[in-house]
């Protein structure tokens, strides 16, 4: 059973090998005698890639992708790929560029060129009402913390920081309950909880700690594309110098993230 | 863990005991003789059987728990004055007691009319008979009933996790979350629950021998 497994990984990395050598014309060349850039976006993730009522993808993402062909200056074409097929899609040359909300991870750079700076991140934060005042982490020592079932910083939460987690089934749940008081804060993704803090009915909340766990978004294109990654770093670091990244967030009614913000401060 | 099944154990003794009390008390109102104590009883009994527990705990810790006053908590906020294990506790009492009314009820319907009589013209009061010659007949009546409702109701009280009660299945979900070790928390978890209740029944049964009366019921 190991064994054959072990074959079937083998296999798929010689195919691998394979699908690069074949691969050799330059990208750019080929997106502009095609006169369409590919891009693999996400379509079931609001706000970076989702569907609208007419069925086309739109979001934060595709419009960055459109950013991307308008620079080249040819059309766009979306492909939705998920979490599980998007390294493969690109791998295959199905699609030449890929923005779809995944974390940068060292064993993914070995698969995919992710190129840099990361245009994007997410972590862990907790809302909180002002009045307690919280500084740091360890301010929770001991309160009851609202959560979610199965959270994987729910752990971490408890065990290096000493809070009690009063873990609920869905965000709905404890959003009440930290505001009915059963808890002292809700720990969850920053993202979320900064839109949250924007809420007129949260105008009593905020967000008061360093981020934690921040996990930055890569995008990427082909191995070896290396003409075509010096472009999209270029793009990614104008994006972030022109505040592209935040006029995007607002554009789709998320409030700007830690990450967008300082990212624009960074290069401005 | 062992902190989870601990809750456990105690939200199912606090529960027992209560909706056995609420029971035998019900079941003793049911029986006044004023029209709007048997009216309250049957409305109360009506609206917790006929509702899911689960939208039972959800309305007591949601929708009553934010409308009672707010205590001072020693984190500096406004919590409300009971938690969620207290209100896991009450609202699986009312749930498994208005069950235990109409179950004593039985019991004591199939007490002799000829014995309450009889009780009557030795100079009983109404609290005497029901406490020292209804009850005791009728318990014995109604304990096999009783037995499956109580084995329900510790099986029940793993709903309070909804509510974030750290109960052994909440206790248990993070685990496996944690460590992805999905498949031997669930054999654990059934065979826990299976010991637990196990224990209730061989209590229970034993109970109802020692109770037998040769030659009643």
């Amino acid at each position: 059973m190991k064994l054959r497994t072990l074959k079937t990984i083998a296999a798929a990395f010689v195919a691998v090998g394979i699908g690069m050598g074949t691969a050799s014309a330059d990208a750019l060349d080929t997106i502009k005698e095609r006169g369409k850039l590919i891009v693999g976006v996400k379509a079931d993730y609001i706000p970076y890639g989702f569907l609208d009522t007419s069925g086309a993808i739109i979001g934060i993402e595709p419009d960055l992708a459109k950013d991307v062909a308008d620079k080249l200056g040819v059309d766009v074409e979306y492909v939705p790929v998920v979490s599980s097929n998007r390294m493969q899609f690109l791998e295959q040359g199905k699609i030449d560029l890929m923005i779809a909300t995944m974390t940068d991870k060292p064993d993914r750079r070995k698969v995919v060129n992710i190129v840099d700076p990361n245009y994007y991140s997410s972590g862990t934060n907790v809302l909180a009402l002002k009045k307690l005042g919280l500084k740091s982490w360890d301010d929770l020592n001991g309160k009851p913390v609202c959560g979610i079932q199965g959270a994987f910083y729910n752990k971490a939460t408890s065990q290096k920081y000493g809070a009690k987690i009063v873990a609920f089934k869905g965000t709905a749940e404890a959003y009440a309950a930290l505001k009915g008081g059963n808890c002292a804060a809700f720990v969850y993704d920053d993202s979320a909880i900064v839109a949250k803090t924007k809420d007129d009915a949260w105008s009593e909340y905020e967000m008061p700690l360093p981020t934690i766990d921040d996990a930055p978004w890569g995008l990427a294109v082909q191995l070896g594309e290396d003409a075509f990654a010096t472009l999209m770093s270029e793009m990614i670091v104008d994006w972030h110098k022109t505040g592209r990244i935040l006029e995007l967030e607002t554009k789709y009614g998320v409030a700007n993230t830690p990450f967008a913000q300082a990212m624009h401060e960074e290069y401005k | 863990m062992i902190g989870g099944f601990l809750t456990t154990l105690k939200l199912s003794a606090v529960c027992l005991f209560f909706s056995v009390i609420i029971g035998v008390v019900g079941a003793w109102l049911q029986g006044s003789s004023f029209k709007w104590t048997r009216r309250f009883v049957n409305g109360y009994i009506q609206l917790f059987r006929n509702t899911p527990p689960l939208v039972q705990l959800y309305f007591f810790y949601f929708a009553i728990g934010t409308l009672l006053p707010t205590v001072e908590n020693d984190w500096g906020g406004e919590s409300p004055l009971l938690g969620n294990f207290a209100w896991a506790a009450i609202s699986l009492s009312f749930f498994a007691g208005a069950f235990n009314v109409e179950i004593f009820r039985s019991g004591i319907e199939a007490v002799p009319k000829s014995t309450v009589e009889a009780a009557e013209a030795l100079g009983f009061t109404k609290l005497q008979i029901y406490k020292d010659i209804t009850l005791p007949l009728a318990f014995r009546v109604a304990l096999p009933a009783l037995n499956n409702n109580l084995v329900n109701l510790v099986k029940t009280t793993t709903l309070a996790y909804a509510i974030a009660v750290p109960d052994l299945l909440y206790e248990s979900n993070q685990i496996w979350s944690d460590n992805v070790n999905v498949t031997e928390m669930m054999i654990f978890l059934l065979i826990a629950y299976f010991v637990l209740v196990g224990v209730l029944v061989a209590g229970m049964n034993r109970w109802e021998r020692s109770l037998k009366i040769p030659g009643y019921g």
